[in-house]
């Protein structure tokens, strides 16, 4: 089997007292789409989070394409170009244009002109519907079409692996659908992701595993078919029967 | 009255003195504003980092130079430095004066500028791959700056009249002239002319401080 993308492993992280991952193994393929879903609390955000390092786990590593996250000689900002990372809440820069928000790293870490930084901020527009509203400040977007430019900024870098956390639980319903074709068409072209969400429908038809955790471990994992409808603990189906009443 | 306080001739007299005055001010203002920001923004900056070592010498730095009234601060600086043999001139105390003054104001409004920005920018500035640095002039000051950008006018009002502190090192700026029109001429116009000067130079900025904050109250709605 090839190498995965990503590798974490023996994941420890306390915030205080509180043990939120209780030693984490995580593999991603290269081109899997991985689905964490679990209860609120369970370390689901924490654990993506060590993925390109905005946590430190205390113990345990973190490989992604090669790079030793944990080691201190890691340029940091130099691997996390490669993860690019979508947060519920979008968190766009909102004194500047969809355009601006999606060139800033382009121009102010991987070196590029105003020109070509520009030429790249459109072609990812472009992927995510939305080179018309490039002038547009984030408070002039929906919420789904904030998301899209987040998209956006993150695979105008063109990383190797994309990070989403909750994604779509900050929009209106009538709003998810346009966020989850971009992330149906991002994963047809291939690109490796870790989707923290509870978007059953999505993980259905577009997942290749879904990890449940619970308590800061993952309790267990498998196709999404397995996961939803023949889950083996009790504490799958209890979370998988709470989550479908809705 | 009219004699006394509004008179023409001694008031046609006094104007070139006024006005020599007017652009002193105007100067200090352009020295002591940027001093005072300067000085603010090292403050900000540094309590953004968490070293308690930092930290605790900062907040008693600022607590400091807040509560010490800048006019003590300044005759200080001026009148009781020389007896430690140090003689810095009225120019340079009052460049001191207000870069610590002002500079303790500055600092706690734009630290609560940079406080006010949510996190989650600048964590998905460095997923992007910026460094801290980088967030921080690219995302986080931009947003920390507008955020607070009444209260930075407003201090910045209260520099600019501040600077007729500088009358007492005899700085000749607006007061100061004003005072010595006043007694060349025996009449107090020059120091009525003064104040309507120093309100034609800041009500603009106070129309203008009023209209932001409308809007922030319009925003908050
Ligand atoms: N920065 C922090 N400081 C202190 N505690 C934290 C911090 N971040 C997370 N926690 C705590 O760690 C635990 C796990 O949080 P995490 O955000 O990883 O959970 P989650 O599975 O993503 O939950 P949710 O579904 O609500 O997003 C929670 O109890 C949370 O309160
Ligand atoms: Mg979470």
């Amino acid at each position: 089997m090839a190498e995965p993308i990503v590798r974490a492993t023996a994941l420890h992280k306390h915030f205080g007292a509180l043990h939120v991952l209780k030693g984490v193994d995580l593999q991603v393929a290269e081109r899997e789409l991985v689905f964490i879903i679990g209860p609120s609390g369970s370390g689901k955000s924490t654990l993506l989070r060590c993925l390109n390092r905005l946590e430190t786990p205390e113990s345990g590593s973190v490989v992604v394409d090669g790079i030793d996250l944990l080691d201190r000689r890691t340029d940091l900002n130099h691997a996390r170009q490669r993860i690019g990372m979508v947060f519920q809440s979008f968190n766009l820069y909102p004194h500047m244009t969809a355009l601006g928000n999606v060139t800033l790293a382009l121009r102010k870490m991987a070196g590029k002109s105003r020109a070509a930084a520009d030429a790249a901020g459109m072609a990812a527009l472009e992927r995510v519907g939305l080179a018309d509203r490039a002038g547009h400040r984030p408070g002039q977007l929906s919420g789904g079409q904030q998301q899209r430019v987040a998209i956006a900024r993150a695979i105008a870098l063109e990383p190797r692996v994309m990070l989403f956390d909750e994604p779509t639980s900050a929009l209106d319903p009538e709003l998810v659908g346009s966020v989850l074709a971009v992330m149906r068409a991002l994963r047809e072209s291939g690109m490796t992701m870790v989707v923290v969400s509870h978007e059953m429908g999505f993980a259905r038809a577009a997942a290749d595993r879904v990890v449940f955790m619970d308590d800061g471990m993952i309790v267990e994992q498998g196709r999404p078919a397995e996961i939803f409808e023949t889950p083996s603990q009790a504490r799958t189906q209890a979370f998988i029967s709470q989550i479908q009443r809705h | 009255m009219i004699e006394t306080f509004f008179n023409i001739g001694i008031l046609a007299q006094a104007w070139p003195i006024i006005l020599a005055g007017l652009g002193n001010t105007l100067l200090l203002s352009l020295l002591v504003v940027p001093l005072g920001l300067g000085g603010g923004m090292l403050l900000a900056l540094l309590s953004t980092l968490r070293n308690p070592w930092i930290r605790w010498p900062l907040i008693a730095w600022v607590d400091f130079f807040r509560a010490f009234p800048p006019l003590v601060l300044l005759i200080f600086l001026y009148a009781g430095l020389p007896f430690a043999g140090l003689e810095l001139g009225g120019f340079t105390c009052v460049g001191i004066a207000f870069f610590l003054n002002t500079g303790a104001y500055y600092g706690e409004v734009l630290r609560a500028g940079i406080e006010s920005v949510a996190q989650g920018q600048v964590e998905a500035a460095r997923s992007t791959g910026l460094s801290r640095g980088q967030a921080l002039v690219w995302v986080v000051l931009p947003q920390a700056v507008r955020a607070v950008m009444p209260d930075l006018l407003s201090n910045t009002l209260e520099v600019v009249k501040l600077t007729s502190l500088a009358s007492v090192v005899a700085l000749p700026e607006l007061l100061f002239q004003a005072r010595q029109a006043q007694s060349l001429t025996y009449n107090p116009t020059p120091i009525v002319a003064a104040a309507v000067v120093y309100f034609l130079l800041l009500w603009p900025v106070v129309r203008l401080l009023s209209r932001l904050e409308n809007r922030a109250i319009a925003g908050r709605g």
